[in-house]
């Protein structure tokens, strides 16, 4: 197949002097030229060099939709910026063949003095449209916006709903065969978030060749074919978007989504009983280790007990991203008040739907007696598993359609009444 | 995922589309380098990017139209205002000469005042141009030559809707141009366009990093038109300065024009060589501080 994005060895400095210069004034520089000759010094310091970009390599066949995620920080926006062409790397190449289109933000160079009509062909030109696919395509954009009513109005007058659905129109009619995107496409509400995502799971499945660069991980999972996770500037890992994700939610919460442990002489624990294996079951059509706020969470804890002598019964604890309790919560059915026969249990704990916020989840696990009035800890796992918690935006969560930021280590969904008083 | 109230819209594959719009067959492999060391302007890219070009002069043009009360009166009050002033200070109080042909001295001045607003606006326009388009800078990508270009083409607009002011001046004190070399006006408003994108590139990139410049150009917009000859005809003063002045070539564009124009005295050769030699140098050098500083406009700005 043949390749249309094919990136060679890219790397890219910053110094960081530079960028502090940026806001300067002439006579700092001056004054700083001048004591500079005066004292003889090459340099006064050497300018501290960040490498956002370090010998970066892959390639992109055509018609694959590609997800890059990494950290803030991490070198994906950098990488964005080089393949639109907005900054040019420090050395390395990069073939690009088709027509591309970028989306790095809607409306870009949307002016408030002009109307809908005109804002519509200053937008379209500026992202890389012909004025005869523009117009060929305008009913079509005033269409979709839906905002026909308005489209000689400045759109200074309009509200901001109006001016995100305007150019959102304008970039949803881009028909290039390669698209480069932003995640700063993902911020509003909930309903133009999944417009756009549509549109890119479109745009996909016509054979375009797509670059997603995100964090929302449920979107790469989602939407893509492969993904590149970029950590420090450098290609960190390449390859299915599941296994992708799953390391890079390893690497950021410490934990994976399944521990186990192969010799039960090493497992945790002591001489009643030990753990054999904890992890996150998985929630159907979802990436390992992601789950969906709204269906209930199995936490699954295998443990062996070695000798029947007391009573013993599972516990989970459940931390949010700042390690901050959420709760604790441990099985009181009357099954373990008896003492508990040698052999392996599969205990699954089900933390219910619309409980726990969006966001890294961490659970710790372990095994214990009601030693009165001590809760004694047979066998435990600090940080046993962690999984993230995703809403998907559709509505029907305790946030609504909201889709700013939302506060709380639980996001339980209230019943709400309302009376007329 | 997909709601079902949504429609997005289902574009031709893209093969079909590929025949529609196949002008562009040459930039379909876009190769990515770090900067090129030498400066150097890529006509070819520019000419691709004409649409661009003429969307942002446009917008530029309605925009200025729209904010203001007056509009498009504007592009005839300010030129008009300011020839006024001179007729009166310089004209009637200080009796400035009208040069070797004795043209009449409103003709005179408002034929200098024209190129020189011309020149005042693409000036101040050029040199604000990446400063005042940074959400385009930082979001997507053409080539930044365009915006200095642009905002010296913007202020033509205003140049011609002045002109009806100069022909009625024309008709009124009946100094017509004189046979077929009006038809090289334009030229010498090119020589303009050439001397002040030159210096547009220049502030331009400079402006990105010191934001002195806004405060430099008014400063040096005031002393101009004493330098430039836009109230007295160049040919007037002392010979050894007109050879001081030629290195300005805005004096080159004055004479030029009135020459074209009027019918007034015919330019000296050589001092116009020199104006257009100092436009020539100005383009090029300017040209090679942005082109060697844009690499960086998207990272410091």
């Amino acid at each position: 197949m043949a390749i249309a994005i094919e990136a060679y060895e890219l790397s890219k400095k910053y110094r960081l002097g530079e960028m502090q210069a940026a806001y300067g004034t002439l006579r700092e520089s001056l004054s700083h030229a001048a004591r500079r000759v005066a004292r003889q010094e090459h340099r006064v310091t050497a300018k501290e060099e960040i490498w956002a970009l370090r010998d970066v390599s892959f390639e992109v066949p055509e018609g694959q939709v590609l997800g890059v995620i990494g950290r803030n920080g991490a070198g994906k926006s950098t990488l964005l910026k080089v393949l639109t062409r907005i900054t040019t790397p420090t050395s390395g190449r990069v073939e690009i063949r088709g027509r591309v289109g970028s989306l790095l933000e809607v409306g870009t160079g949307f002016h408030p003095e002009l109307t809908g009509r005109e804002n519509i062909y200053l937008n379209g030109t500026i992202l890389g449209m012909k004025r005869k696919e523009i117009e060929r395509r305008f009913d079509a954009i005033v269409d979709f916006s839906g905002i026909e009513r308005f489209i000689d109005t400045p759109v200074k007058r309009y509200s901001s709903g109006m001016y995100v659905r305007l150019a959102f129109s304008v970039a949803a009619h881009l028909e290039p065969e390669i698209m480069l995107v932003d995640e700063v496409l993902a911020v509003g509400d909930a309903e133009f978030q999944r417009r756009c995502l549509g549109r890119m799971e479109e745009f996909g499945s016509e054979g375009r060749t797509v670059l997603f660069v995100s964090h929302m991980l449920s979107s790469i999972g989602q939407l893509c074919d492969r993904a590149l996770q970029i950590n420090g500037g450098m290609i960190v890992q390449d390859g299915p978007p599941g296994e992708v994700i799953a390391n890079y939610l390893h690497q950021t919460h410490s934990a994976g989504v399944e521990q186990s442990w192969d010799s039960v002489d090493e497992a945790p624990g002591n001489d009643l009983v030990r753990i054999v294996a904890v992890r996150v079951l998985p929630h159907e059509g979802m990436p390992l280790g992601i789950v969906d706020v709204r269906r209930p969470i199995g936490i699954e804890i295998v443990f062996r007990v070695l000798r029947e002598g007391q009573p013993v019964f599972p516990k989970i604890k459940v931390l949010d991203r700042e390690s901050t309790i959420a709760f604790n919560a441990m099985d009181t059915d009357e099954r373990w008040l008896e003492p508990t026969p040698p052999g392996e249990y599969a205990a699954t704990a089900w933390i219910p739907g619309n409980l726990l916020n969006e966001g890294a989840v961490s659970a710790e696990v372990a095994i214990c007696s009601l030693d009165f009035p001590k809760l004694e800890h047979h066998a435990s796992v600090y940080e046993a598993v962690s999984f993230e918690v995703l809403d998907s935006g559709e509505g029907d969560t305790a946030r609504g359609t909201f889709g700013g930021q939302w506060r709380g280590v639980v996001r339980p969904l209230l019943e709400w009444t309302r009376e007329r008083v | 995922m997909r709601q079902s109230n949504l429609e997005l819209p289902t574009p031709a594959p893209p093969s079909a589309r590929d025949a529609a719009e196949s002008e562009d067959r040459v930039d379909r492999l876009v190769v990515i380098r770090p900067a090129r060391r030498w400066p150097h302007l890529d006509v070819s890219e520019l000419w691709h990017f004409r649409e661009l070009l003429a969307r942002l002069v446009w917008r530029d043009v309605s925009v200025r139209y729209k904010q203001t009360f007056l509009g498009v009166a504007w592009a005839v009050l300010v030129p008009v205002f300011t020839a006024a002033v001179y007729v009166v200070i310089f004209g009637k109080f200080a009796q400035f000469p009208a040069g070797e042909k004795n043209t009449a001295y409103p003709s005179l001045v408002l034929a200098g005042v024209l190129p020189m607003q011309y020149f005042a606006s693409a000036l101040t326009g050029s040199s604000m141009s990446l400063a005042s388009n940074l959400q385009l800078v930082t979001k997507v990508y053409f080539p930044r030559t365009l915006l200095p270009l642009g905002s010296v083409i913007v202020p033509l607009v205003d140049f011609l809707v002045g002109l009806p002011v100069l022909i009625a001046l024309m008709w009124y004190y009946e100094t017509w141009p004189n046979g077929p070399k009006v038809l090289l006006a334009p030229l010498f408003i090119l020589l303009a366009m050439v001397t002040v994108l030159g210096l547009g590139f220049f502030l331009s990139a400079v402006n990105v990093r010191y934001r002195d410049v806004r405060y430099m150009i008014p400063v040096f917009l005031q002393v101009l038109p004493l330098l430039s000859g836009v109230m007295y005809a160049v040919e007037a003063i002392p010979t050894k300065w007109q050879w001081v002045l030629a290195f300005n070539p805005l004096t080159a564009v004055i004479a030029g024009w009135r020459w074209a124009v009027l019918d007034a005295a015919t330019p000296n050769l050589g001092q116009t060589a020199i104006g257009v030699a100092v436009a020539l140098v100005l383009f090029v050098a300017g040209l090679a501080v942005f082109r060697s500083s844009e690499p960086r406009f998207a990272d410091t700005i």
